[in-house]
């Protein structure tokens, strides 16, 4: 549905453009086509002369002018291609291809032997590119324009300051005017001539922008600022600038704590019910997220390109059903005879993953295989001065969903209660009539399933290889002994927990003592709740 | 059943005494060409797999009688093994690729002026064997006591000493941490004065390997035998019921915890001398799990087998990914599956029950209670 409504946003925005654009086409036709000729006309034969004063006021000419011919004769030039004839009063440019194109009308000119090269020098140069910014700042197209403003914020060229604020007052589409302000205040920062209240207008329009660039231009403001109120200005906007990235930054933070927490919380989920269940640990659990990573490529490398966009739609089934698959297999065939033996199962499953990752390599070697974002899910977008990346978004998205959907199964259906009456208390659940192998294998399934997802969103933030799930289980392990496995809530808490300490210890401490600090939290927290965070309660609990 | 498991404990010991003399006398003192020549490489291969075998009992001593699973032993091996590369290293000296004589090659590379704390002293030997034993033993006794005072037990144990060793591991692998990062420690060159090179010191340390692991199994045999060793069976059958009748269960748990430890350390000391390199890869979790199955295979609370099934995997492991590189973890695989679910006595258990009587259990009960603790 989302995809649908796009699209059809996307056509409608299209069919907008395209017919605005045919309006603007005709206007320009009709009313301004016969009145410029006579001035580029004008224009262009300063260039005949091919004197330097001359061809900087032609170029200054065309900058204001902005006929539509401009930007190819201003790139010509700036390559040494535009060509006069100055006998036949005609000037030209020789394109990437070789043809000879008249510089008015655009038509190609067969006799190319009379022509000879305009020259430039390097204040020339400087000259043209001034004179292209001031074009794009001109261009139709506003993304163009913004585009040009940021250009002109980045390079502080004084020169497009005369095109800019000729821009300022025309400008219509606020974002682009903005924009536009933002350079304007740019180039006046770093402008020695600009005038005291020119530097407090620009420290204004700077601190509105807060973010670092922001920051190092106002900063230069204090530097050079002798007028005691520039100065106290700009400090106080330093201060303004510096707590409001402050903050960014511990948003920042918590952003990607909250997206470290939702991949641990999908690896770890499916570990804390079948944990909960059996209480036995299936150390094959890592490699149930690496088929599940690897459903998600086989589905791309098969999937014809037409439906490439949808591969997760059919990746995600697939992932679950497969890893759903392999679990049930490893139950029935392993887990079930060793139920009396908790520490044994866990040798043997990790067998199984030792001999999983080997298949896998086998099958598709040992080498990272990629798996590409499919287009809604690749790029980032910015919330104030937050970078927000899609694919991790909806990786939380799918986290929570998962969640939600588990707690549904859990809570609202008779597969759930009675698996929540195995966890509590097997034997009892058994006297009651129900099939606890039934209800193991079922778990075992589910939770494998949900680990095959937790592939697929793997599989698009990080390389899909046979090693992918050795780096998720132990922490996934951690999850589930802090959490606790009474109770899905546990686990969630125990994600976010891990996964947000973590994200703010690491820019503190670094990655792994970060990692260490934790693990020694975790070992002091036992001490006081050995059973993690939400324990069961009740007689059979130890069993 | 107690008495023909020591009278094949006796057998093994005699057996390692004789290895201990023969093989050094049949490496040394038969010409290379001789039959009965055992070349250098090969008592270095068999010296390996008696450290092994060291670190099997050691692993032994707390699973397969106090129902302990560590996956921590490999990081104990592997931290005896750093205390002894660092006594190595700088003996190394002048003669390493910087010729500095205080600082070992890696620290020159990485541009250090001043040794780290942690290596001072580290070129005498006593203290250096000090650390071998200090540095497991006092790591396994904090985190012991803070694993079993909250009576963390089972999977949960497991899985705690697990992450201990994956954090080491990661920790080990920063070159900020001093202690050669991602290469480790390697290019030594002399052990007391004697070269590592020389087929003499490869006998001697092959023969040293031997005493200890008679030594390990003399100990830990010792330890089993005892009345403590007696409560400590009875803590892993059943860890409630010994509480209820008083016994302070953390502290059985903790000194075996400790002195294996200990022993896996001393294991790691005489291993690196051998191989000639002690890197991160040594802490990887696998590693200690892959020291389970050796203990599995052999037979769990049984000592001999727990060292016998250390040096056939090893031996296995050798020759398989020689032979079939692209098989030995299918291999590997297998062996954990089939071990667990139809060998739960392993080798020496199949050994020991007498012929037509159908085992009583499938398994020794361990720490499986019905309704223990409320």
């Amino acid at each position: 549905m989302p995809a649908n409504s796009r699209l059809l946003r996307d056509f409608r925005h299209d069919a907008l453009t395209f017919a605005l654009s045919v309006l603007a086409l005709l206007a320009s036709l009709l009313i301004s086509g016969a009145a410029r000729a006579d001035a580029l006309d004008d224009t262009l034969v300063r260039f005949l002369d091919d004197k330097f004063p001359q061809t900087e006021k032609a170029i200054g000419e065309l900058a204001a002018e902005a006929p539509p011919q401009a930007a190819a004769i201003l790139e010509a030039l700036g390559d040494n291609r535009l060509l006069i004839d100055p006998a036949d009063h005609i000037v030209a440019y020789k394109t990437a291809t070789g043809t000879i194109l008249n510089a008015k009308t655009g038509e190609a000119i067969a006799n190319a032997a009379a022509f000879k090269k305009v020259r430039v020098n390097n204040a020339l140069r400087r000259a043209i590119e001034g004179a292209t910014g001031s074009l794009t700042l001109a261009n139709p197209d506003p993304e163009k324009r913004l585009a040009a403003a940021e250009d002109v914020f980045r390079t502080r060229d004084a020169n497009a300051l005369p095109a800019l604020e000729a821009q300022i007052a025309k400008e219509s589409d606020p974002r682009v005017a903005d924009a536009f302000r933002l350079a304007r205040a740019a180039i006046l920062a770093t402008s020695d001539s600009a005038t005291a209240q020119d530097r407090l207008a620009a420290i204004d329009t700077l601190k509105a922008r807060g973010d670092q660039d922001a920051q190092s231009l106002i900063d230069r403001i204090a530097q050079k600022a002798t007028d005691p109120a520039v100065k106290s200005a700009a400090d106080s906007a330093l201060s303004s600038i510096h707590t409001r990235l402050m903050m960014w930054g511990a948003a920042q933070d918590l952003w990607y704590g909250l997206s470290a927490s939702s991949v641990l919380l999908l690896a770890a989920i499916g570990l804390a019910i079948t944990f909960g269940v059996m209480g036995v640990i299936n150390m094959a659990h890592g490699e149930m997220v690496m088929l599940g990573a690897y459903a998600t490529y086989v589905v791309q490398l098969l999937l014809p390109p037409s439906l490439q966009n949808w591969s997760l739609a059919f990746a995600i089934p697939l992932a679950f059903l497969v890893a759903a698959i392999v679990g049930v297999a490893i139950e029935r065939l392993i887990i079930r005879y060793l139920y009396t033996r908790p520490l044994e199962t866990l040798l043997a499953t990790w067998g199984v993953s030792l001999i999983l990752q080997q298949t896998v390599r086998s099958l598709f070697g040992a080498n990272n295989r990629l798996v590409s974002n499919p287009p809604f899910m690749s790029g980032a977008f910015h919330v104030g001065g937050l970078e927000i990346t899609t694919n991790r978004m909806w990786i939380i998205v799918l986290a929570i969903v998962v969640f939600v959907g588990l707690q549904l199964v859990l809570r609202a259906t008779p597969f759930g209660l009675q698996m929540r009456a195995v966890t509590q208390n097997r034997r009892m659940a058994a006297a009651m009539g129900i099939s606890t192998a039934r209800i193991d294998m079922l778990a075992f399934a589910l939770g494998s399933g949900v680990a095959g997802i937790a592939g697929v969103a793997l599989s698009q933030i990080d390389n899909v290889s046979p090693n992918l799930g050795q780096g998720y289980i132990i922490d996934s392990f951690m999850v589930v002994v802090f959490g606790g496995v009474g109770n899905l809530w546990g686990t969630a808490l125990g994600a976010l927990t891990l996964g947000i300490a973590n994200k703010i210890l690491e820019p503190v401490i670094g990655a792994v003592q970060g990692q260490i600090v934790l693990l020694i939290v975790i070992i002091l927290f036992i001490q006081k709740r050995p059973r993690g965070l939400f324990a069961l309660k009740g007689r059979a609990v130890e069993a | 059943m107690n008495a023909q498991l020591d009278r094949i404990g006796l057998i093994f010991v005699a057996l390692l005494a004789l290895a201990a003399i023969t093989v050094p006398v049949l490496s040394l003192a038969t010409p290379a060409d001789s039959a009965f020549n055992i070349p250098p490489y090969l008592v270095q291969l068999l010296g390996k797999y008696l450290c092994y075998a060291i670190l099997a009992v050691a692993l032994d001593l707390v699973w397969g009688y106090c129902g302990i699973l560590s996956l921590g032993h490999g990081a104990f091996f592997a931290l005896g093994g750093y205390a002894m590369g660092m006594y190595l290293m700088r003996q190394i000296g002048t003669r390493g690729v910087y010729a500095n004589p205080i600082l070992p090659d890696f620290m020159v590379f990485l541009n250090w002026k001043e040794l780290p704390v942690a290596w001072w002293g580290f070129n005498w030997f006593p203290y250096a064997l000090l650390m071998v034993v200090l540095v497991p033993g006092v790591l396994a006794l904090a985190f012991g006591w803070f694993a079993f005072r909250s009576r963390v037990t089972g999977v949960y144990l497991s899985i705690i000493t697990q992450a201990m060793t994956f954090a080491l591991f990661k920790e080990f692998f920063r070159n900020d941490f001093g202690f050669g990062g991602n290469n480790g420690l390697t290019d030594f060159k002399d052990l007391l004065g004697f070269s590592l090179q020389s087929a003499s010191t490869k006998a001697a340390l092959f023969s040293a390997s031997a005493i200890a692991l008679i030594l390990a199994y003399a100990v830990t045999r010792a330890i089993i035998g005892s009345k403590y060793g007696k409560a400590l069976t009875a803590v892993r059958d059943a860890e409630s019921r010994m509480r209820f009748v008083g016994y302070r269960v953390e502290n059985y748990k903790l000194f075996a915890f400790v002195v294996s430890a200990v022993m896996a350390g001393i294991a790691g000391a005489l291993y690196v001398p051998q191989v000639g390199i002690i890197n991160p890869s040594e802490f990887a979790p696998g590693n200690s799990i892959e020291a389970a199955i050796w203990v599995a295979v052999g037979g769990r609370a049984t000592l001999v087998g727990a060292a016998v099934g250390a040096i056939a995997v090893n031996f296995a492991k050798t020759y398989f990914t020689g032979a079939f590189p692209e098989y030995w973890l299918y291999g590997l695989g297998l062996l954990f599956v089939l071990v667990t679910l139809f060998l739960p006595r392993g080798l020496l258990g199949l050994l020991l029950r007498p012929p037509g009587e159908k085992p009583r259990v499938e398994a020794p009960p361990i720490a499986v209670e019905e309704g223990a603790d409320p």
